[in-house]
């Protein structure tokens, strides 16, 4: 805690404070309350068909038999539902020549990736409807599946989508200039080939929806395991003609999201078709071995890049081509270029250098989409780059802490530009890493590494340091057309008793925005935490706004509601002073009592409530008692809060077996003014261990046929506590001046260099072999085979 | 990820089981700890008529040590392996692998029973009643036989067990003062089915291998021993040179499965790593009992 003190760091202050979640109790008791666990009066289930090929056109459906069996209510096509839907097309605007073939509940034609819901069958219980499914007879023709991403980009290679006329979604290039001439001429050149694999998120809770259609007063409700209600409010408005104001979408209890529950799926449109069919609540629950062939993946890079440094060793142009497959269609409404865009984007990000040049190409292919997920294109970029350094370090003598020492980022040096175009405000690059070096003991770890080896022991040691994106302003979709909210709302009331409601348009994943935006408000407006209750998730409840994502809830949702409850403070004080005959700037709120100049009590908020509410008859004329304060707040100044950080890996490599066992991980990273530091911890460790996951565990393995061949979870290794390591954390403050809380996000920092900081450290265990590794994850049979032992 | 429906009886008897088994046609699955059933009811892989619940037959139950063997009842939950103080001191191989197999809420429930009746390739207690010479009891509407481990495990899945018979019970040789014992996996993580894993039963006549029982999981359809490997140390000191040839006769006996994330090559080799470290860990206790 070490930004400058200011208005929010008074004693006692709810900012900055470890409190815990006021939900933590219920949800650890089993009673939290999940889309799966509701159930609605003349409720049905909906199971899917789905198809068994990676490319296959639907040649007929028969659903003769299926439709007389027990407790089967309707059995729906993709033609069936097109007569109802809009179809949607996943591209943004600004990526100027992306492309993307327009999209169906249920398709029409073919099926274009394997596990591709085609029929819909909906009956009395879900157990029958898998039933029914079983007798739905579909046949298909196989077409050829585009998979390799080279393949698909020859000419004349089979096509995903006929109409498109390629496999290329999306290719964008950024350039400085004059890149080929500095790399002829720069003292060493380093460069490689990184292969990141496809994983996904595995939330706890797997995607559900339960939409309830009433044709009578042409209403739909939807009950939605999404981050953001707002964006599907519009998205069913619009795509089944119901007026927006008709239309609610309510988000319980969600068990983790990591930004995989904000996208368009193909089941969630076609339960709301089948609800407006039936006029029927139908629910859709994807079972795990659905998730995996139906939730987005991500990454799936592939990314040629070479560094160029001068003889001293600084960093002087980076050099990168990224290609990357996307599955069948672009993701609606976000698009599946995203996570592309910000690799090439975020590319050597912590680094002062001029030179840059990339290249993406988004391909289409016959496998589920890939869209965001938990720190987009930022594991790639750091991976990359951070290799880069370390194998640059190598090739010029330094030690790799020296390297960085000499290439990040000053720490008066900004405000300052990256090559690709990022602007940032404040970093802190260089204290970030003196204190990862202090808290790892960097300088013992390598003396003790060189003991170590001599006894025929591997460790390795590796560092990787990031950038992140929060906070991000209409600069992210708004700009390319997408309806996603940049900006939040709040309405923070008094009650009658004096209690405190806000209801805010983030959004809680089990993240704990919720007990942030709580410390806020009874910081803010001088009640104690638990006067404030807070409420989100509901469209018809709250404020439209942005909800959580790309770590957005802190930053902006809680500037939202700082300056709502700041706003309703003032308020309060107007009525105080009424009733106390004073002037309001004589008055304070804390802790609920009116308080003087000198901090004397002088009236409860219960009693100012009691008042305005049941006694107006006693205020002044003229007294307008306005308890309840609505307030909007969008990102102004900087399109993105950048934060930044750095990571520790410290790995024991059993060079005979290619196991690698992860012994810590240390984490330095700054995102600004630090409302919860638990929560912050939280959100960090999670991250670490998403990261750890795809570095070692996490991918999803296609055959040539395009089918996931592991896709459960036996097959598919998410890292479990076993493997994990104690994961420490430090802080660096630097707020950002854009808002009054100053706080940036926190929820990438974790994923976005932890996969980078174990590729280092497992490629420095290796030096002794001479062996180096740059695809994730590092399976035993790929290090086995990088150590010539296979 | 419903299972289909299906009917649910709970014999008190191994002789109600047979009867209930008779009576669906033999459209029936015997269920246990229901580790590896329920899901694949769920998957819809197994759509049997009637699920004969036999978690209540108490002549499955019970581990009695009866003359120069251990008998080991096949309801055994996977976690007794782990606490009960007669295989702890008379089948001292399968408390080693116990902790290797799953976590504990799984130990809790599965039983070694269903885990050997299933006979995956991957699981430990399989491996471990080869290397441990155990017989299986076998009963059928006939009465009981005995089989023995090598003549179990038939193929992928595939065990001497007929339909409908059930696996009572495994009659374990208790483990003699000259016998040292090994057990060790190579996993990808803590719990999971092992890349490769082995369980060694070394008959020490002073520094000398007398016999050596091999046998490794998850390296061929079918548990296996490891005979060559094992004719490499009968009768030889055991000291590096004997530990390498044992190595070297691997390839001729492990046919691993091959895929992308664990290829045949790399379970030989780590099969060969696995089997020195087991060895070599050996060679000092051999030498402390001499």
């Amino acid at each position: 805690m070490n930004a400058p003190l200011g208005a929010l760091d008074r004693p006692n202050s709810y900012i900055g404070r470890s409190v815990s979640r006021p939900n933590a109790k219920r949800l650890l008791a089993g009673k939290g309350r999940y889309v799966t666990d509701l159930v609605l009066p003349r409720m049905v289930h909906a199971a899917f068909l789905r198809s068994p090929y990676a490319h296959a056109r639907i040649v007929s459906v028969d659903a003769e038999a299926a439709r007389t069996m027990p407790g089967v209510r309707l059995i729906a096509t993709g033609g069936d539902l097109a007569r109802i839907c809009q179809p949607w097309t996943g591209t943004l605007d600004h990526f100027k020549g992306m492309k993307s073939a327009p999209q169906l509940p249920l398709p029409v034609g073919k099926a274009t990736w394997a596990g591709q819901a085609v029929v819909a069958i909906v009956a009395d219980t879900r157990a029958q409807a898998e039933d029914a499914a079983e007798a739905v007879m579909v046949e298909f023709e196989e077409l050829p599946p585009v998979i390799d991403i080279d393949a698909a980009r020859e000419p004349g290679a089979d096509r995903v989508a006929e109409e498109l006329g390629d496999n290329i979604c999306f290719h964008a290039k950024l350039d400085t200039g004059g890149i080929d001439g500095l790399f002829a001429t720069a003292a060493h050149v380093v460069e490689e080939e990184f292969l990141f694999g496809r994983h996904t998120a595995v939330t706890l809770e797997p995607r559900a929806i339960l939409a309830d259609y009433e044709a009578s007063e042409e209403r739909l409700t939807v009950h939605h395991a999404t981050q953001t209600p707002f964006q599907f409010q519009d998205l069913y408005s619009r795509h089944f003609g119901i007026p927006e104001a008709q239309v609610r979408v309510v988000a319980p209890d969600i068990g983790g999201s990591f930004g995989m529950k904000l996208h368009v799926y193909h089941e969630d449109m076609a339960v709301v078709g089948l609800s407006i069919l039936l006029g029927r609540p139908v629910k859709f629950v994807a079972d795990r071995i659905e998730s995996f062939v139906s939730d987005i993946h991500a990454r799936d890079h592939r990314v040629r890049a070479r560094m160029a440094i001068d003889a001293a060793g600084t960093i002087i142009g980076m050099d990168v081509d990224d290609v990357t497959a996307i599955g069948a269609f672009s993701t609606y409404p976000r698009t599946s270029a995203v996570e592309g865009n910000q690799v090439i984007r975020l590319m050597g990000a912590p680094y002062r250098f001029g030179n840059y040049r990339a290249e993406l190409s988004v391909v289409f292919q016959n496998k589920v989409q890939t869209s965001q997920y938990r720190a987009v294109g930022h594991p790639i970029a750091a991976a990359v780059t951070e290799r880069l350094v370390d194998m640059a370090a190598a090739r010029a003598g330094l030690d790799p802490a020296v390297m960085r020492e000499r290439n990040l980022i000053a720490d008066d040096a900004y405000p300052c530009e990256s090559p690709t175009g990022y602007r940032f405000e404040a970093l802190s690059h260089q204290e970030c890493l003196a204190r990862l070096k202090a808290m790892m003991d960097y300088d013992g770890l390598r003396a003790e590494q060189a003991v170590l080896r001599a006894k025929g022991i591997h460790r390795g040691i590796g560092i990787a340091s990031f950038v992140e994106i929060s906070n991000p302003s209409p600069a992210f979709y708004g700009i390319g057309g997408a309806r996603i909210s940049a900006q939040d709302g709040a309405v923070v009331k008094v009650t009658p008793s004096g209690e405190v409601r806000c209801l805010i348009s983030v959004t809680e994943q089990g993240q704990g925005t919720e007990t942030i935006i709580g410390q806020i408000v009874a910081d803010q407006l001088g009640v104690a935490r638990e006067k404030v209750r807070v409420i989100t998730g509901d469209t018809e409840v709250t404020p439209h706004g942005g909800a959580t994502w790309a770590c957005r809830g802190a930053g902006i949702g809680g500037e939202t509601a700082l300056r709502a409850a700041r706003a309703l403070k003032a308020n309060v004080l107007k009525v105080a002073a009424a009733i106390l005959q004073a002037r309001t700037d004589e008055l304070d709120l804390l802790d609920g009592w009116i308080v003087d100049a000198v901090g004397q009590q002088r009236l409860s908020l219960a009693d100012v409530a009691r008042i305005a509410y049941f006694r107006s008859d006693t205020l002044p004329p003229g007294t307008e008692a306005q308890l309840t304060v609505a307030h909007h707040f969008a990102p102004q100044g900087y399109p993105f809060a950048f934060t930044n950080g750095i990571q520790g890996c410290h790995v024991e490599l059993d060079a005979e077996t290619g196991f690698v066992k992860i012994l810590k991980h240390w984490v330095v990273e700054d995102c600004g003014r630090i409302i919860n530091p638990l929560l912050v911890d939280e959100q960090v460790r999670g991250g670490v261990v998403q990261g750890l996951g795809a570095a070692f565990f996490e991918e999803c393995l296609y055959d040539a046929a395009g089918q996931l061949t592991n896709g459960s979870l036996a097959d598919y290794l998410v890292p479990m506590a076993c493997e994990m390591p104690d994961i420490e954390i430090d802080h660096v403050e630097t707020p950002t001046l854009d808002t009054i809380l100053g706080a940036k996000g926190c929820g990438e920092a974790g994923t976005a260099a932890a996969s980078a900081a174990a590729l280092n450290a497992v490629n420095d265990a290796m030096t002794p072999f001479g062996a180096t590794i740059a695809q994730i994850p590092m399976t035993p049979a790929r290090l086995l085979r990088a150590l010539g032992r296979i | 990820m419903k299972a289909r429906a299906f009917r649910y009886v709970r014999p008190a008897t191994i002789a109600e089981a047979f009867d209930a088994f008779a009576e669906a046609g033999g459209e029936a699955s015997y269920l246990a700890g229901g580790h590896s059933l329920a899901p694949a009811l769920a998957l819809r892989l197994q759509a049997p008529d009637v699920l004969i619940d036999i978690a209540h037959i108490g002549a499955l139950r019970g581990i009695v040590l009866d003359g120069d063997s251990l008998r080991i009842g096949a309801l055994t939950r996977h976690a007794e392996a782990l606490t009960d103080p007669h295989i702890a001191a008379h089948a001292p191989l399968l408390r080693m692998a116990a902790p290797h197999v799953a976590h504990p809420a799984i130990r809790n429930r599965g039983t070694l029973g269903g885990s050997v009746a299933l006979a995956d390739p991957a699981a430990e207690f399989p491996a471990v009643m080869l290397a441990m010479g155990a017989e299986m009891e076998i009963a059928g509407p006939d009465g009981h036989r005995r089989v023995p481990a090598e003549a179990f495990f038939l193929d992928l899945y595939q065990t001497a067990l007929e339909p409908g018979e059930l696996l009572v019970a495994f009659h374990v040789p208790i483990a003699r003062p000259s016998h040292r014992w090994a057990f060790d996996e190579f996993a990808r993580r803590r719990g999971d089915y092992a890349v490769i894993g082995a369980g060694v039963m070394l008959d020490m006549d002073g520094p000398t291998v007398a016999e050596a029982r091999i046998a490794f999981l998850s390296a061929a359809a079918t548990p296996v021993r490891a005979r060559q490997a094992e004719s490499c140390l009968a009768g030889r000191l055991l000291d590096a040179g004997a530990i390498a040839d044992a190595q070297q006769a691997l390839a001729g006996d492990l046919d691993p499965p091959d895929d992308e994330q664990t290829p045949a090559a790399m379970r030989l080799h780590l099969g060969r790593v696995l089997l020195g470290r087991l060895l070599g860990g050996l060679i000092d206790n051999a030498a402390v009992a001499a």
